[in-house]
């Protein structure tokens, strides 16, 4: 151990409209915050590298992955996650059409996907299939391909756009 | 896990001029942090050597984007997402967009910063051979005040720059050029997208009065730094009309220029070829341009 480090912080921040406080190291990583302490286990760790956003997730609007965010950063902000999508025991339509065009397999992409595909409809509440793919660019699947996973983004944006 | 958190120290200062101080008080001791997207993945891979870092993100002050006649000045924290969205950018700067659009994905896009990019001074960062053809100038800031340098140099060799130990990356400013201007940029990867350059060139000239004036040429991925070519950027400048280019001169300078290695994403070979067919492009593109004299 270096530098008489070690010294946790009180994080406060806004998740999935919830004000919460953790006690944690400055430098760990959102996505173990997220998992570890708060138990929101629905964000996945795919890479650990930022290649394949499994753990992304939405900050103050932005998607980010939450692997390459130390926890200071994420002081004061409002978060969305997976678990934010589904209101009152009800899927978001965003994640009826991922249902419905079966564009999940293993799942383990899913949340990322999800996450991705939702930003991109808050910023974009119609876009082209080029739109999709460039916003769906970073998070990677290997098991169902991406051609079901575009078309349930298409499917949501058609149904519902900005609704979600 | 394969890292230790506590082993770090990120302290948030209030204002750059802290972060300054603090930075001043203790040489070297402080490394700044921006977006996380190229220190946070050595920490989960237990390759961050532990110690304290200081958290430039939250200081707006170093966000902006400044348009004045004469140049575009941009926070160190700009990211490659503010770029893409920038219309001047886009208009006058294409280069520099492309790069920010062809680095990482959307998630990436949205915290990986130019003064990061820069500061980390990997050979394979895609918005410096950009940066190198636009001439850009660096703004570098300490508690001592702060001094602009131009970028061409910053890099004295693998991993090394100019920056000192109390000084952080705070400005980079763009000259703005009138006429008509060509620009030519690839990145050459695995994939499409979210994919680490084997080889990545950036081009640009003017055509004024017919004639070739100020060509760059820069290239990533195949030294250790980012480089400018201006011998090669010599050669093509020299030519008079588009049958005078000398592509067989400016593919053999443009090889004397590199000193390209094998390593886990490509080879040296590979990387040679790609980046003298690129040029070969660059010379393509040159070629068609309406700018030029009417014999």
């Amino acid at each position: 151990m270096s530098d008489g480090s070690g010294q946790q912080i009180d994080l406060h921040f806004v998740v999935n409209g919830q004000a919460v406080t953790v006690r944690c190291h400055p430098m760990a990583r959102l996505l173990d915050v997220l998992r570890e302490e708060l138990h929101l286990t629905g964000t996945k760790e795919g890479c650990g590298e930022g290649e394949c956003g499994a753990c992304a997730v939405v900050m103050d609007g932005e998607l980010v992955n939450s692997c390459l965010v130390p926890a200071a950063q994420a002081a004061g902000v409002q978060l969305r996650t997976v678990e934010g999508l589904a209101a009152g025991g009800r899927l978001a339509p965003l994640q009826e059409a991922f249902l419905h065009c079966n564009g999940a397999q293993c799942g383990i992409c899913t949340p990322g996907m999800l996450m991705a595909a939702f930003c991109l409809l808050q910023h974009n509440p119609h876009p082209s299939e080029e739109a999709v793919r460039v916003a769906l660019a970073g998070n990677l699947c290997r098991c169902t391909g991406y051609a079901k996973i575009v078309a349930a983004v298409a499917r949501a944006a058609q149904e519902g756009g900005d609704a979600l | 896990m394969r890292f230790d958190v506590a082993a770090y120290k990120l302290r948030t200062p209030q204002s750059v001029q802290e972060a300054l101080a603090w930075m001043a008080a203790e040489p070297g001791a402080l490394r700044p942090l921006a977006g996380g997207t190229d220190l946070m993945v050595l920490l989960a891979a237990g390759k961050l050597p532990g110690g304290q870092f200081v958290n430039l993100w939250p200081l707006r002050e170093l966000r902006t984007i400044e348009v004045t006649s004469d140049s575009v000045t941009l926070g160190a924290l700009t990211t490659y997402s503010d770029v893409q969205a920038h219309p001047v950018l886009q208009q006058e700067f294409p280069m520099l967009v492309e790069a920010a659009r062809q680095t990482g994905g959307w998630a990436i896009q949205n915290r990986g910063t130019l003064g990061g990019n820069i500061g980390n001074a990997s050979p394979a960062a895609d918005s410096p051979p950009a940066l190198l053809c636009y001439d850009a100038e660096l703004e570098l800031r300490s508690a001592q005040g702060s001094r602009w340098l131009p970028y061409h140099g910053f890099h004295t060799g693998y991993r090394q720059t100019l920056l000192r130990p109390d000084e952080i990356i705070a400005r980079l400013r763009l000259p703005r050029r009138r006429g008509q201007r060509l620009h030519c940029y690839r990145k050459v990867g695995p994939r499409q997208a979210q994919a680490i350059s084997k080889v990545c060139f950036a081009g640009c000239a003017d055509l004024e009065d017919g004639r070739l004036v100020s060509v760059r040429i820069a290239l990533g991925g195949v030294a250790p730094t980012v480089v400018r070519c201006p011998e090669t950027e010599h050669i093509l400048a020299a030519a008079t009309s588009p049958a005078a280019l000398d592509e067989a001169a400016a593919r053999a300078s443009l090889s004397r220029q590199m000193a390209p290695i094998d390593d886990i994403r490509s080879t040296a070979r590979y990387r040679r070829r790609v980046a003298e067919n690129l040029l070969g492009q660059f010379v393509a593109v040159l070629r068609l341009h309406p700018g030029w004299a009417t014999p």
